[in-house]
């Protein structure tokens, strides 16, 4: 017997939805602003394990030199960044849903028995609920980067009139590496992000787009 | 969580609806961003922006001009900071070099009423000194050392109309092609400077000799280099930069 059990609330999968294409336009703008004076790297003295970013990058994503036109829908599309983003936390303060998406005092020695049952290192997960414990950190996690974009963005967009917060952020020079720095986390991220949906198969995807997963029905221990 | 029993068909209805919206919604998405991205240009050739943006920017200008303030300085930094090798970065309007025996600053207080100044006449003036991070629109800065006079020192001297109606100060080059508009706010900033020293000496040609305006309250494509006009305008002045796209206002 099969059993519907609802998962995500409408007001989440809007947000999530809504957050997927701003980001996107964000990280897009961005690449248009950051290419007028790409100098970021890894590496030490001469040596350049990583240069940000080679041509073919450019390339491939299409990403013009059109610096004016980047900054234009940067500064357009950071308003539905941050009023879509503070909503989504507002809604998780006042619906409770918070407790399902914070780490607790168990998470993060779970969340590395999680990694170890992904890896197929162990049999057995620990108990969860909504989410088990690296989710609850990923998810977590990725809120807190995008305060600190909103937080490092607005200290390289006006650097004197929010002076306190360029400080706060260690200076301009800083605050634009910390900027870029989250950029790059929120593509790891969606790499990650993409490869557990996929493993993690129909169910699981139908219940950010529909809100619902389908369980079989178990008989419940007395 | 609710638990219900239900057949396979209510699955299947419910999951078609939810996909159904959410390819509407998806289609509305790549639809409205279609429009967006189509929309006209706003100086109607292929270097501005789409109007909608640029109706976004000035809304951000209404907003963001509200936190200026004369307490809210460029941080500054001790002289031996200052880079000696000063990066060039733009070259409009500096064809040919000039001397200061044919160069003339235009002072336009109100239409007929025109001053023709000398350098002598601004260097008269109190002199001040800066040492700021010079902040470039393509996301370099560097720390830059510049002497002149206080715009607002400037405009007391010469009872400059830096009141209503005017709303803006317009600095054009002596060839009038390259010109920035000023709101007179980030104008009277006390570290707004009409600048005629760089590193202790007289600025080099390629940085605006025999003076340019420093403005560290704006990236440095407001900081007009080689002033031949200022005038004041209640609306707001053509500007270089903002005719290709870029924010007028361009306020730090």
């Amino acid at each position: 017997m099969k059993k519907i059990v609802e998962k995500h609330p409408l007001a989440i999968r809007w947000f999530h939805w809504l957050n997927f294409p701003i980001l996107a336009i964000m990280i897009w703008s961005g690449l248009l602003i950051y290419w007028a004076n790409d100098v970021y790297r890894l590496g030490w003295g001469n040596t350049t394990v990583l240069k940000f970013f080679p041509q073919s990058f450019y390339d491939l994503l299409n990403i013009p030199h059109h610096l004016a036109m980047g900054m234009a829908f940067h500064f357009v599309f950071m308003w539905l960044f941050a009023i879509n983003g503070l909503l989504y936390v507002l809604y998780t303060i006042i619906s409770g849903e918070w407790r399902l998406l914070l780490p607790d005092r168990h998470s993060f020695k779970e969340a590395f028995l999680v990694i170890l049952h992904e890896l197929h290192l162990r049999k057995t997960l620990p108990p969860q609920k909504k989410y088990n414990a690296a989710q609850r950190i990923a998810y977590s996690g990725i809120i807190i980067m995008g305060l600190g974009s909103l937080i490092t963005g607005l200290a390289i967009y006006k650097p004197i009139q929010f002076y306190w917060l360029c400080n706060l952020c260690g200076g301009y020079a800083a605050a634009r590496i910390e900027h870029f720095t989250l950029t790059i986390g929120y593509v790891l991220f969606f790499a990650i992000h993409i490869i557990q949906v996929v493993l993690a198969g129909w169910n699981n995807f139908r219940g950010m787009v529909a809100g619902f997963e389908v369980q079989e029905e178990t008989k419940t221990n007395p | 969580m609710i638990n219900e029993p239900i057949t396979e068909q209510k699955i299947r209805r419910r999951t078609l609806i939810s996909f159904a919206v959410f390819g509407i919604m998806i289609a509305i998405g790549i639809g409205a961003w279609y429009w967006l991205y189509h929309q006209p240009l706003d100086n109607g050739n292929d270097t501005g922006i789409q109007k909608p943006l640029r109706n976004v920017l000035n809304a951000n200008e209404k907003i963001f001009e509200k936190t200026i303030s004369n307490n809210h300085l460029a941080k500054t930094y001790p002289v031996e900071k200052a880079a000696k090798n000063v990066r060039v970065n733009g070259n409009v309007g500096m064809q040919g070099t000039l001397d200061t025996t044919n160069w003339r600053l235009h002072l336009v207080r109100a239409p007929g009423d025109t001053l023709i100044l000398t350098l002598a006449d601004i260097q008269k003036l109190p002199k001040t000194e800066i040492v700021f991070d010079f902040k470039c629109v393509e996301g370099w800065d560097q720390v830059t050392h510049w002497g002149g006079v206080r715009f607002s020192d400037f405009a007391a001297y010469y009872q400059l109309p830096v009141d209503s109606p005017n709303q803006y100060a317009a600095f054009v080059t002596p060839d009038e092609k390259y010109y920035v508009g000023i709101d007179l706010p980030s104008a009277m900033h006390p570290q707004t400077l009409i600048c005629y020293e760089m590193n202790g000496k007289p600025l080099p040609q390629n940085q605006g000799y025999p003076l340019r305006l420093i403005i560290p309250t704006k990236y440095g494509i407001k900081s007009l280099k080689r002033i031949g006009t200022l005038y004041f305008s209640a609306q707001r002045p053509p500007d270089y930069w903002a005719e290709r796209g870029y924010d007028y206002f361009a306020g730090l």
